[in-house]
């Protein structure tokens, strides 16, 4: 048994920790999200530069190693400080099942794009009444000589907003919500029938909703196998799941430690109000919430990094997704409450954190869907 | 024991629901059930045809214009406006200073604002709280200096709700700092059009400048607004919070938003190919909410039924505040859970009048995060819930 990091482990660390001090403060946030794009492409160029954008992948494929340890670690830092940046629907998610599904050319085309940052990507899975069941689809993709025609509405696709390359999951045989016949096709943003309803989140992250309308695209972009994308779909929402998972233990740590802060200097009654038991005590429990929201996301990056079955490794991260959310009510609630008014306006971080928990706890299901998940595994 | 109504109340709740099914405007009605925010012009409308009505301030006494209703009838009223979502008069004129005005203001004072608080020509905003002094308000810095025959007022007040709608402020100020902080405060009126306000909007969670800090710059105010004796406003601002916190437990509404909450979650598919409604997990928690919900009638009814008999309202308003606000959260939190992924969208202008955009999710979904963050306000606010336990400690406990 050995919890310690490895030294590259550190070094990533370090290097993220490093970034944020120096150019991601909470004023500087603010400016990107009032930009266009919602984020900086000289960040994203830099993280580029950094090796940042190598770490979800195999070294075989060019990459880092993609460990889900390197993953949570560096998300973790991501998270303290809220990037904005499309890391994770880029990296984690798209790049994701294009290193699972993708022919040689098309990995040898993407791949090395995505790593030196410059394609910018999404994956569209949720539609309208899936939820949160990935085998839930029915935008259609009809086959007939060398061209697909899809048809279908996607929502909540992060990155949509400025993602070159969307990749659409779409049904090409069988019925709504049956584990066969899901396929996923490479479409571009331009391609005609695309259209893209772009927004920003609660917590600043930038989507879309995509409507495809009669969008042809030809057999070059079918992404794997036509009809058994499921199972490597599952396994990318799987490690993304564990990404925003980690980048929630930085975040509540953020606001654990900023809402101990403010309690030792806000004074009321002629005291430090953390002098006052009944906050003392909810600190604690948010400490506490705060340490099982990192064990947990441990245990889980461990197993996906472990000869564990696909089952297996599917239930830890059902674990810690159905785990974290409790933990994210609980920090971010108290947090708020214990800043006081402060604590409900858009001029402080600590709103900011506690919309982003929010949002991670919805993201790619939430504790009663990971639970039920979990039971059923 | 029972909690059945006498036929002259079950009369009364006839004609009260008769009257709001048809006298609360459609356009309203619309804004309420899309969660469209009302304008204030909206609010003074409705208040107004209450007015007409006679029954815009249920609360006041015959004399100053009020119904005279037994505390029954009056929480029959609030049941019905609560149940179609009809707004309640903006408490800061109706609850908050009229009724210190009508204990403590002179007979002028009263002549001259409580006319225009009825039939909402005027808009009230509260001023209390500053930025050190919050839960610990008497620790209040603003000061009044008299000056002839007027009050200088400067500092900052913050926290201000809907400020930038008010003509005019009720404020504690200093006026003596010499004494025991809670001896030193005197209860004063503002004009907000006097020279040297200024106000700065504060954003909230939810994106919306519902709040604002107000600046009070060498601010001259006429000494016959001061209300009562100076250096007693704190007695008078204490009388204010009870009645600041009645009414506070919001049943109707909860029973509304449950009732919407049930009807959305029957049309809302689970992706495993039943609804929400139908979906045990979810199920079994609008069942909770629904149960909280009857214990918390039952608590605020066992206060209706003791102020009938004559007691006067007690630390029990503390339990309605803690619970109601609590409560309303629980609820805000299952909206945002059924909405999924469309809560995510922070598209915040499409809940406002006269968005002409392309609509982001279904329905209303995208307000049920932006209701949940905006709602945190409820334990922080009109005495935050852990003032209000240590309120049950001390009173009640006696610990
Ligand atoms: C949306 C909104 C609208 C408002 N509108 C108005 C308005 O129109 N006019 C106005 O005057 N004010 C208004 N307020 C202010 C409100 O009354 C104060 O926020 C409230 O009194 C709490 O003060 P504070 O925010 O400074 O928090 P603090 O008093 O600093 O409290 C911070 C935390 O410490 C806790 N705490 C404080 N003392 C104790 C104690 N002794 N024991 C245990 N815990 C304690 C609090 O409960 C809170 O959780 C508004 C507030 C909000 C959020």
């Amino acid at each position: 048994m050995d919890f310690s990091f490895t030294e590259e482990q550190q070094m990533l660390q370090e290097s993220v920790q490093k970034f944020v001090q120096k150019n991601y403060d909470f004023e500087v946030r603010k400016k990107l999200l009032d930009s266009e794009k919602g984020y900086s492409e000289q960040n994203w160029a830099l993280f580029a530069e950094l090796g940042w954008l190598t770490v979800p992948f195999a070294e075989e494929d060019g990459g880092f190693g993609g460990s889900a340890v390197d993953l949570m670690v560096m998300m973790e830092a991501f998270g303290k400080a809220m990037l904005v940046e499309p890391f994770l629907p880029t990296t984690v998610l798209a790049g994701g099942l294009i290193s699972q599904l993708g022919s040689a050319e098309q990995k040898a085309e993407l791949l090395p794009q995505i790593m030196e940052g410059s394609l910018q990507l999404a994956c569209a899975f949720g539609e309208s009444g899936s939820r949160y069941n990935l085998a839930s689809v029915q935008t259609s993709a009809k086959t007939s000589g060398d061209d697909t025609v899809l048809n279908g509405k996607k929502i909540a696709v992060l990155n949509g907003c400025s993602a070159d390359r969307i990749l659409v999951v779409a049904r090409t045989s069988g019925e709504e919500r049956d584990r066969d016949g899901i396929s996923v096709f490479i479409v571009s943003a331009g391609e005609g029938g695309v259209s893209i309803n772009r927004y920003t989140n609660v917590d600043g992250q930038r989507a879309a909703e995509i409507t495809l309308n009669g969008v042809k695209v030809s057999s070059a972009k079918l992404l794997g196998e036509q009809g058994s994308a499921l199972t490597a779909l599952e396994t990318a929402v799987d490690r993304a799941t564990l990404a925003v998972s980690a980048e929630a233990v930085g975040a509540m740590d953020a606001m654990l430690q900023k809402t101990v802060e403010y309690s030792k200097v806000r004074k009321q009654f002629g005291t430090p109000i953390g002098t006052f038991q009944a906050l003392q005590h909810r600190m604690a429990d948010m400490f506490i919430e705060c340490q099982l929201a990192r064990s947990i996301v441990l245990m889980a990056a461990m197993k996906l990094d472990s000869g564990a079955s696909e089952t297996e490794k599917a239930k830890a991260v059902s674990a810690a997704k159905s785990r974290i959310g409790r933990a994210i009510r609980k920090v971010g609630q108290e947090a708020v409450q214990i800043h006081g008014a402060v604590g409900v306006t858009d001029e402080l971080d600590i709103g900011h954190l506690f919309k982003r928990v929010t949002a991670i706890n919805v993201t790619f299901g939430n504790p009663d869907f990971h639970t039920a998940r979990y039971s059923a595994l | 024991m029972n909690a059945d109504l006498t036929d002259d109340e079950l009369a009364f709740q006839d004609e009260a629901r008769a009257f709001l099914q048809a006298e609360f405007p459609a356009d309203l009605q619309a804004k309420v059930d899309a969660n469209i925010r009302l304008s204030r012009e909206d609010l003074i409308r409705w208040q107004k045809i209450l007015y007409k009505k006679g029954w815009a301030a249920p609360s006041w006494p015959l004399e100053y214009g009020g119904t005279g209703w037994s505390h029954t009838k009056k929480h029959i009223f609030a049941t019905e406006m609560g149940s179609i979502g009809a707004p309640e008069p903006v408490a800061f004129g109706m609850k908050m200073v009229a009724p210190v005005l009508m204990a403590y203001g002179n007979e002028e004072q009263k002549q001259r604002f409580l006319p225009d608080i009825l039939q909402s020509n005027a808009w009230w905003c509260q001023g209390y709280s500053e930025a050190n002094a919050g839960s610990d308000l008497a620790s209040l810095k603003t000061t009044a200096v008299r000056d002839g025959d007027d009050y200088i007022v400067n500092g900052s007040k913050t926290w201000n709700t809907y400020g930038q709608y008010a003509d005019w402020i009720f404020c504690l100020v200093r006026t003596d700092n010499t004494v025991k902080k809670q001896e030193g405060i005197s209860f004063l009126l503002i004009d907000m059009k006097s020279p040297g306000i200024t106000l700065k909007p504060i954003v909230l969670l939810d994106g919306h400048p519902e709040i604002n800090e107000i600046f009070f710059d060498e601010v001259r105010v006429p000494a016959i607004n001061l209300v009562g004796e100076e250096n007693k406003g704190w007695t008078y601002a204490k009388v204010l919070l009870t009645h600041e916190r009645a009414n506070i437990a919001g049943v109707p509404r909860g029973k509304r938003r449950l009732k919407a909450l049930k009807k959305l979650a029957a049309d809302t598919q689970d992706g495993d190919g039943c609804s929400l409604l139908d979906n045990p997990a979810f199920r079994q928690k609008i069942a909770e909410a629904e149960i909280e919900l009857e214990a918390l009638e039952y608590a605020e009814l066992r206060t209706v039924a003791s102020l009938t008999v004559g007691k006067a309202p007690g630390p029990e308003s503390s339990i309605l505040k803690i619970v109601g606000t609590e409560l309303a959260q629980q609820i805000d939190e299952l909206f945002v859970e059924l909405a999924g992924y469309n809560s995510l969208p922070f598209v915040p202008q499409q809940f406002e009048t006269g968005f002409e955009g392309e609509p982001v999710g279904p329905g209303n979904a995208a307000a049920s995060a932006l209701t949940y963050f905006n709602n945190r306000k409820a334990t922080i606010y009109g005495g935050s819930n852990e003032i209000q336990r240590n309120i049950i400690c001390k009173a009640v406990l006696g610990l």
